[in-house]
């Protein structure tokens, strides 16, 4: 995509010093992280660093190696090689527990004690972290989700909504350096879901630094600082906007009252304009490198050939479509 | 590497409050000690006034021996599920990600089955003797009350559960099935109540020594397991059902 390797690497939109300057340096430091398990490859060579105070979108269909990351980065399973430095500590068979200190992760499935209430629940993991002020704490991360008066439910009697919440307030629970949330809205209904979109949102204005998997293109590219997308390799990473105008040429789409005659008499060797096709809705979609200078230049050739321009206009790419074409390019792939 | 008893407690509080609401815990706890003080009180009570007394000795450690079935199997039962069963129901994930040492939860987990088993146990007991003061005849009293069963009883009654209980562990973190590791639990419970009964019914001559040594022998196993049981606990496999290498056992 680009020849800067900084680039590739993922480096950090912003940085932020560690908090109350405990850990200097990114929160997250990956480096050809490759997980086989047996002859399956998980994920290979994944190699990005992520800063604190953000919120780092990890992007990819089923079965991309995310979960497996997460894990990980987690300590729950070990690479098969590579290197990973978690919130400044390099993750080896003996820095588990201290890795896990520092962070904090909400897994695919809440895994609530279901028999426990919600405040038990969360007590048990204050007291795994060995919080101080146990009660304050739970209370406080209880009002964050808006479940201060369910303290006392049973984890049991909850929605799925509400437990995929409670999961999140036991994750905030030590304030950890890093939340990891494993596909935080997988199998929430539309409503759940924008709830867990509001905490996150207030979580990001927070500074809160996160690293957060999911397959739902809307949610990455809403909730995340830069988003990484993963199909077993690390494809992209980028700001959502930067990923776009990577990935694609840009475009003008261009509307005539009436098919052109001629539309390659009009178009081709134009400055500027690099390529042409009608689309199916039957506009012309010109590939330009830069709009500006091309529009000019097009509507003359338009005028001179006599069309009625309806309107000239660039078009824009949403995150699906930069998705969709690398996991396509994937597809294809696997088939040669 | 720091041993937290705190983390300790915070799993013995969770387990503990999870068993209450437990209904299949709760009636294990409530009916397998009932199976187990009927069968021996009766065998005490059937007893005619004419037996010899080495037969009358031969009885009573059978009826004392059925006691000791109990902290055998009761906390199989408990122990059998405890990794096991987090992971079926999803719990074990997330409690992996916490800053908990593999020893940690183990011993939580021990000392979660252990507590309620040695209260179960003991409470039975002094119900067996209770009702063998009240109800026996009184050469049978005297046999029973005699020191060095008691003493073997109270003794075993501990040591016997810890055993049950770090095999039970053992067994349920290498099974992938709640049910598998339960059964196996039990068997696996039974070979210190086995040597007990060899003792008891004379097949190795008891004396004091032998049974204190006997003690100490499973007070060492017991005391020691943890750091086997912790070496074999491999969060890899646990997470994801594949053995992991040289994982983190951190
Ligand atoms: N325990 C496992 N054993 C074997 N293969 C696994 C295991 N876990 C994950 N995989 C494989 O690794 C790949 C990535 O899985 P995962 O990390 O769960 O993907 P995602 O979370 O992106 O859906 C998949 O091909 C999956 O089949
Ligand atoms: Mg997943």
């Amino acid at each position: 995509m680009t020849s800067d390797p900084d680039a590739h690497r993922g480096r950090p939109g912003r940085g932020r010093p560690g908090r109350d300057g405990a850990t200097p340096g990114p929160a997250l430091v990956v480096e050809h992280l490759t997980k086989h398990f047996g002859g399956r490859v998980a994920y290979e060579d994944v190699s990005f660093e992520v800063g604190y105070g953000e919120v780092f979108g990890f992007l990819g269909p089923n079965g991309a190696g995310k979960t497996t990351t997460v894990r990980t980065l987690g300590t729950l399973i070990a690479p098969t090689s590579g290197s990973a430095t978690i919130a400044g500590i390099p993750l080896t068979a003996e820095s588990g527990a201290a890795i896990r200190e520092r962070i904090a992760i909400m897994p695919e499935s809440p895994g609530l004690y279901l028999r426990l209430t919600v405040a038990e629940n969360l007590e048990c993991f204050a007291r795994l972290y060995e919080l101080r002020d146990v009660r304050d704490r739970i209370d406080r991360v209880l009002r964050a989700v808006n479940l201060g008066d369910r303290a006392k439910d049973v984890c049991g009697s909850l929605s799925k909504g509400l437990r995929q919440r409670v999961a999140l307030a036991r994750a905030l629970l030590s304030d950890p350096e890093v939340l990891f949330l494993d596909e935080p809205t997988s199998g929430l209904d539309p409503v759940a879901t924008r709830d867990v979109h509001d905490l996150l949102t207030v979580l990001r204005e927070r500074g809160v630094t996160i690293f957060l998997t999911t397959h739902r293109l809307e949610e990455a590219e809403r909730l995340c600082h830069r988003v990484a997308i993963l199909n077993t390799t690390l494809r992209l990473v980028g700001r959502p906007d930067e990923l776009r105008e990577q990935l694609f040429s840009r475009n003008l789409d261009v509307r005539t009252r009436a098919p052109l005659d001629e539309p390659g008499r009009v178009f081709d060797g134009l400055a500027n304009v690099d390529g042409w096709e009608r689309s199916p809705s039957g506009s012309y979609v010109l590939n330009v490198t830069d709009p500006d200078a091309a529009a000019p230049v097009v509507v003359r050739a338009l005028v001179a050939a006599d069309a009625d321009v309806l309107s000239i206009a660039e078009s824009h790419h949403s995150l699906e479509d930069v998705y969709l074409k690398l996991v396509d390019e994937d597809v294809e792939a696997a088939k040669r | 590497m720091s041993f937290s008893w705190s983390r300790v407690g915070a799993i013995v509080q969770k387990e503990l409050r999870d068993y209450r609401r437990n209904r299949f815990v709760v009636l294990t706890m409530v009916f397998l000690p009932l199976v187990f003080i009927v069968a021996p009180v009766i065998q005490l009570f059937a007893i005619k006034v004419q037996i010899t007394s080495a037969k009358l000795d031969d009885r009573i450690g059978l009826s004392l021996l059925y006691l000791l079935i109990l902290p055998a199997i009761v906390p199989s039962v408990l122990s059998a599920y405890s990794v096991v069963g987090e992971r079926e129901q999803g719990t074990l994930e997330p409690l992996l990600t916490t800053p908990i040492r593999s020893a940690e939860l183990l011993v939580g987990k021990a000392l979660a089955a252990f507590l309620p088993t040695l209260a179960v146990a003991y409470v039975i007991f002094g119900i067996f003797l209770g009702a063998v003061a009240a109800f026996a005849h009184h050469a049978v009293v005297s046999a029973t009350f005699e020191r060095d069963h008691l003493l073997v009883q109270l003794l075993f009654t501990p040591l016997v559960a810890g055993w049950s209980i770090w095999a039970g562990i053992a067994i349920s973190t290498r099974m992938s099935d709640v049910r598998a590791a339960q059964q196996l639990t039990v068997v696996a419970s039974l070979p210190p109540v086995a040597i007990v009964a060899l003792v008891n019914f004379n097949v190795i001559t008891a004396s004091i020594g032998l049974a204190l040594g006997l003690a100490g022998a499973l007070l060492l196993v017991d005391g020691m397991a943890w750091r086997l049981v912790a070496a074999m606990f491999d969060r890899e496999r646990l997470v994801t059902g594949r053995q992991g290498g040289p994982t983190r056992r951190a």
